[in-house]
């Protein structure tokens, strides 16, 4: 595309980027290139298939930072597995970070919460979900998931609603029964990511999910967004919410993931 | 890849129109503008890792009870009356997994048992060599299967070829062979030249245009589909006869806050 000084841009497609003619060499590289791409689970306890009836995904900082002083903070928790990425540079080593952790309660160990603290590339979320699922007993199990959202992203005509800065929004499959506790997602807006992998799989298989979003405008973990996340919590049931966590494990929380300003040194 | 919402329907003999992410997003506004006005039914879902995943509320929502029902990226909807399928795909393929798309869409086609299949695309119009710059925007490919089957009628309708361009553009050069190039039409190009070695009746309707507002482009394409096709009534004209789905509102965000003045 010209412009009027005459220099030449190169105009880009939001949807699309051409497709490279295709060779059989191509197709060795990329799978190749996939086989770099996995996710790797791995259980603490050799079960083949976990019991579970209840299964909680937190995803994005607020989230998972809820889930670890709200409901983790107990003593009544145990880990029994993680996952981790495959390094996407071919030639280095596998990352050893977990990009998640599982935890089982030992009181109903049919409760397993997920608790993500990574991000999960748009290429590897439908195989986390499929893995995860295919580690699960799927027999009455319902999933429940809580994910952080920017309140930049989300879009509404009604200004009373959006000019909070947070509040809740849920879909569930079709096979949900229960009666979320906040206004389902309204038309234009999607999710994305994990909770979409997980909201997918689930619609697909008829297992009764529901996903929340908390749009707000906090980057980092904070303890009002954290709060949000127990009206989402009071239909998950078979966990108890800590009701009051300490000042203490909150702050530290929140300390961890501020950023560091050099400015005024 | 497809999984039945419920009963496993059968698609033999339907007509298939799905569209190919390209630019302007032209033939996915097209296929909502067709799901939305037939009423078209979910029958199932393409369950795959080839797409980013997505989902929302149900963008062809009629009321308040079926507003919130869960759609997903890749979905599969029919009109039995009219023998007509329909698979939306709503995010962009997965970059190093287009190939393996294109040969899961063919396999799937093939054991469906479509009689005809029809994409929906688009191309750059900044690419256009000297020749397509003039006349029509719109233009069709067919493989041999769908020549013997409805190149009679296509020709009829004087519809354009897409016209084979050169390698080198401004280059002269007797020995280069004009190819078949569909810039900015993603997986177009691709599928079409599988429709062909695997002799499936299919058919590539495109259109040039940027990206922008490709709303009027999507019109365009739909109503000239409609020609060929008699998917809606020509007793009304223009924009009237689609129906715009509940999802196109604030395509491009939200407008500003009154609270601002």
């Amino acid at each position: 595309m010209a412009t009027f000084f005459g220099e030449v841009l190169s105009v880009y497609s939001r949807a699309v980027e051409d497709e490279e003619d295709d060779n059989d060499e191509d197709e060795d590289i990329l799978k190749e290139l996939d086989e770099n791409r996995e996710v790797l689970l791995q259980w603490y306890d050799s079960r083949h298939l976990m019991p579970c009836t209840n299964l909680i995904i937190a995803v994005g900082k607020n989230a998972a930072s809820f889930v670890s002083v709200y409901v983790l903070s107990s003593a009544s928790w145990e880990a029994v597995g993680h996952a981790s990425l495959s390094n996407p540079n071919p030639c280095g080593p596998a990352s050893a970070e977990p990009v998640c952790v599982f935890y089982r309660n030992k009181d109903t160990p049919a409760v397993i919460v997920c608790k993500i603290s990574g991000y999960i590339e748009e290429d590897q979320q439908f195989q986390w979900t499929e893995k995860v699922f295919g580690c699960v007993q799927q027999d009455g199990l319902r999933v429940t998931v809580l994910s952080d959202g920017p309140v930049a992203e989300y879009k509404n005509t009604d200004f009373s609603c959006s000019s909070s800065s947070l509040f809740l929004r849920c879909l569930e499959t079709k096979s949900s029964t229960i009666k979320p506790p906040c206004p389902l997602l309204e038309q234009p807006n999607i999710f994305t990511g994990i909770p979409a992998a997980v909201l997918s799989h689930c619609q697909v298989h008829q297992i009764p999910t529901v996903a929340y979003q908390c749009y707000s405008d906090a980057i980092s973990p904070d303890s009002i967004t954290m709060e949000t996340y127990k009206l989402a919590f009071t239909t998950v049931g078979d966990i108890k919410v800590c009701p009051l966590p300490s000042a203490d494990t909150i702050h530290k929380l929140v300390q961890t993931n501020q950023i560091q300003s050099n400015l005024y040194i | 890849m497809f999984v039945p919402e419920a009963t496993t329907p059968s698609f033999k003999d339907f007509t298939l129109i799905l569209p190919a992410i390209a630019v302007g997003n032209v033939g996915q506004l097209a296929v909502d503008l067709m799901v939305s006005t037939l009423g078209m039914k979910r029958v199932g879902y393409m369950h795959t890792d080839c797409l980013v995943p997505m989902v929302g509320p149900n963008p062809y929502s009629t009321s308040a009870e079926n507003a919130g029902e869960l759609h997903t990226t890749a979905e599969v909807y029919t009109d039995a009356e009219k023998k007509l399928a329909v698979l939306q795909i709503r995010s962009p393929i997965i970059q190093s997994r287009s190939r393996k798309f294109r040969k899961l869409l063919v396999s799937w086609i093939k054991a469906s048992e479509f009689s005809q299949t029809v994409v929906l695309s688009s191309s750059h119009a900044y690419q256009r060599d000297d020749q397509q710059l003039k006349g029509t925007l719109l233009r069709y490919l067919v493989t041999p299967a769908m020549q013997k089957a409805s190149g009679a009628a296509l020709s009829e309708l004087g519809w354009m070829e897409m016209e084979k361009v050169s390698p080198f553009p401004g280059l002269v050069d007797a020995s280069a062979e004009p190819r078949l190039s569909i810039p900015g039409g993603g997986i177009t190009k691709g599928l079409f030249t599988e429709g062909c070695d695997e002799e499936l009746c299919l058919a590539v309707v495109l259109v040039f245009c940027s990206e922008g507002d490709n709303i009027p482009d999507a019109f365009t394409l739909v109503n000239h589909l409609n020609d060929w096709l008699l998917l809606v009534g020509n007793d009304k004209q223009g924009p009237e006869k689609w129906k715009i789905p509940s999802s196109w509102k604030l395509l491009f965000g939200n407008s500003h806050p009154l609270s601002i003045f």
